[in-house]
């Protein structure tokens, strides 16, 4: 299937899962739904980097804070629609990636998996600290209060934007890892220096790989403040997000789009029911376990284990 | 802003007592990131886990913490040594350590936080103990006690540590290892025994350290994320895998850190690491002292 092809298809799948389920009665739903997406699309862009490039990005939840408060900034500043939030809120979270990556990319991996740790600490004592977008008191948001297309209520648009977005992810994810751009990155991940001997140009890929990577992150985090109405730091800079999207992609498998996918609608169900019937620090224990699990025992993931049994079958 | 004399002493002295104990906490990841190659993220989780320890420990029968963690080191020699075991047959033999070494480390680091949480909630504990209170005062400066104690031990840890690499012969070894496993395999030494046991060392100077920290000021769970940034920033910065480098550099981060806090305000304090980490891996990645 070619990139357009499948970017049509994904995005008409996107919007009429988005109008069939506004029939869905309970409220919930479209909250729940909301959080399982934002980790498909976390899980997704970190998947670009850490599973086609090989390098591990600590930092998501600061690049999802940056879409986040970019939105609460536009917000306080201009009365912005979310329209502008989302695109101002991935291009300041890419030009963030841009900036550790030019910085960190040419040392050894494990220095920007520390850099990306110490950006989200670095980002979050400034917001702590900035007032204008709330400091740590945090920021409201207001949701307008007509919704468009004649839908009841906000949440119900947030969702469908978070729909809309996830395709849109998805698509990015599959256009780079069928491209050439996609089999250099895989040979960076695979062995960097033979790579870089065979004249791919490594620091440029692995740079744009970032790029994408962390705007995405930032795009999830675009339609958060309106998602409560509320935004404090601490609940932003959550290190639930930085488990998850590494958690994912290595639970769903790593080598293709589906896995994130499959990771993210799998761990994020999961742990939406564990929430509700029994409490939110045993749903973050499970992820840090099945992390550990997986990554000790399955190292391919769900999609590993599809792969073996497809050969099986072949043969 | 008006800068006293008083002031500027008082911060020098904070700052070079807390230094003493960022080396505590950081030489455990100078031998395992350093000299090993181990990227031990999980490393501030143990140190946590040290500082409940002891805290447990100071709450039911009183005894000092930096004595039960002496005490207790030898249980996180044992948890080291096993834990270097997994990460070396499951990622570091078959290559993977890079990407899936990191994200298993991350994964400790997150059920040990995640763990204590459920066990002791997220309140502060703090412990007590007869120099809890006490400050020696020398004119305007003062030498908080709670301070002076952990720094001191700190001093001959870190200290034995350096003499314990450079002349015993296991500790040589290790030294060895950092330079070049495979020639110490033709001399018939086997790198991975050699690792697990330094590995294992290291993991122990984190517990230890986790008391001095309970000491210092009070833990909760989810500080021990905030001395990530702080153990590599000294490792970093002082220059991998030497120790006098991490003694230097964690003299340099606390002094930068009690400035910062003395004439900025505390909030600030914690970013100080974390930015030192960013400048020092953008402009000198090989650190002060480093080769």
């Amino acid at each position: 299937m070619n990139n357009k092809i499948f970017a049509v298809v994904a995005f008409t799948v996107a919007i009429a899962l988005a109008a069939v389920t506004q029939l869905v009665p309970n409220e919930y739903f479209f909250s729940a739904a909301y959080t399982v997406l934002l980790f498909v699309i976390l899980a997704t862009a970190w998947n670009i980097l850490g599973g086609y490039t090989g390098y591990v990005n600590f930092g998501s939840a600061a690049f999802f804070a940056i879409g986040a408060y970019t939105t609460v900034f536009f917000y306080n500043a201009f009365k912005a629609p979310l329209a502008v939030g989302i695109v101002a809120g991935t291009l300041v979270a890419g030009l963030a990636g841009l900036g550790l990556g030019y910085l960190t990319l040419r040392l050894r991996g494990v220095f920007f998996a520390i850099a990306s740790l110490a950006l989200s600490v670095v980002l979050y004592i400034f917001i702590v600290n900035w007032d204008y977008v709330g400091g740590a008191r945090g920021a409201y948001v207001l949701q307008p209060r007509d919704v468009p297309f004649g839908l009841p209520r906000y949440i119900h648009l947030i969702y469908a934007v978070q729909l809309v977005m996830a395709a849109f992810a998805l698509v990015v994810a599959r256009a780079i890892e069928k491209s050439t751009l996609g089999r250099g990155l895989a040979a960076i991940r695979d062995d960097e220096l033979a790579a870089e001997c065979s004249g791919v140009p490594t620091l440029k890929l692995k740079i744009f790989s970032t790029m994408v990577s962390c705007a995405l992150m930032g795009m999830a985090g675009t339609t958060f403040p309106y998602y409560l109405s509320y935004i404090e730091p601490s609940s932003a800079f959550s290190l639930s997000y930085a488990v998850n999207s590494i958690a994912m992609p290595l639970i769903g498998g790593m080598m293709s789009w589906m896995g994130p996918l499959i990771g993210a609608v799998l761990l994020g169900s999961v742990q939406q029911l564990v929430q509700v019937t029994v409490s939110s620090a045993w749903n973050l224990l499970i992820v840090g376990v099945l992390l550990v699990l997986f990554v000790t025992l399955a190292p391919n993931g769900i999609m590993g284990w599809v792969d073996v049994w497809r050969r099986r079958r072949e043969r | 802003m008006e800068i006293s004399t008083a002031l500027l002493l008082n911060a020098i002295i904070a700052g070079l007592l807390l230094g003493g104990f960022y080396a505590a906490m950081s030489v455990g990841i100078s031998i395992s990131f350093g000299m090993l190659d181990v990227v031990n993220i999980a490393h501030p989780g143990f140190i946590i886990l040290g500082s409940y320890i002891a805290y447990i420990v100071n709450d039911r029968f009183g005894f000092d913490p930096i004595v039960v963690s002496l005490t207790v080191s030898p249980l996180f020699f044992l948890l080291g040594a096993a834990l270097y075991r997994v990460y070396y047959y499951s990622f570091e033999r078959r290559g993977q350590e890079s990407l899936r070494g990191l994200a298993f480390f991350f994964g400790i680091l997150f059920i040990t936080e995640v763990a204590l949480v459920l066990t002791f909630g997220v309140d502060y504990r703090m412990v007590s103990t007869r120099y809890g209170d006490v400050t020696w005062r020398a004119g305007e400066v003062g030498f908080p006690m709670r301070l002076v104690v952990p720094f001191l031990v700190s001093m001959v840890m870190v200290i034995g540590v350096q003499l314990f690499l450079t002349h015993t012969f296991f500790g040589r070894a290790v030294l060895a290892v950092a330079q070049d496993p495979l020639a110490l395999r033709l001399m018939g030494v086997n790198p991975v025994r050699v690792k697990e046991l330094a590995f294992a060392l290291s993991i122990a100077t984190a517990g230890v350290a986790g008391a001095f920290l309970i000491v210092i000021q009070p833990v909760q769970p989810a500080i021990g994320r905030e001395f990530i940034g702080l153990v590599f920033a000294v490792c970093v910065l002082g220059g991998m895998g030497s120790i006098w480098g991490t003694l230097l550099g964690a003299f340099v981060l606390g002094l930068a850190e009690s400035f910062t806090s003395t004439y900025f305000g505390p909030s600030w304090a914690p970013a100080v690491s974390f930015g030192l980490l960013l400048a020092t891996l953008a402009f000198r990645p090989s650190g002060l002292l480093g080769r």
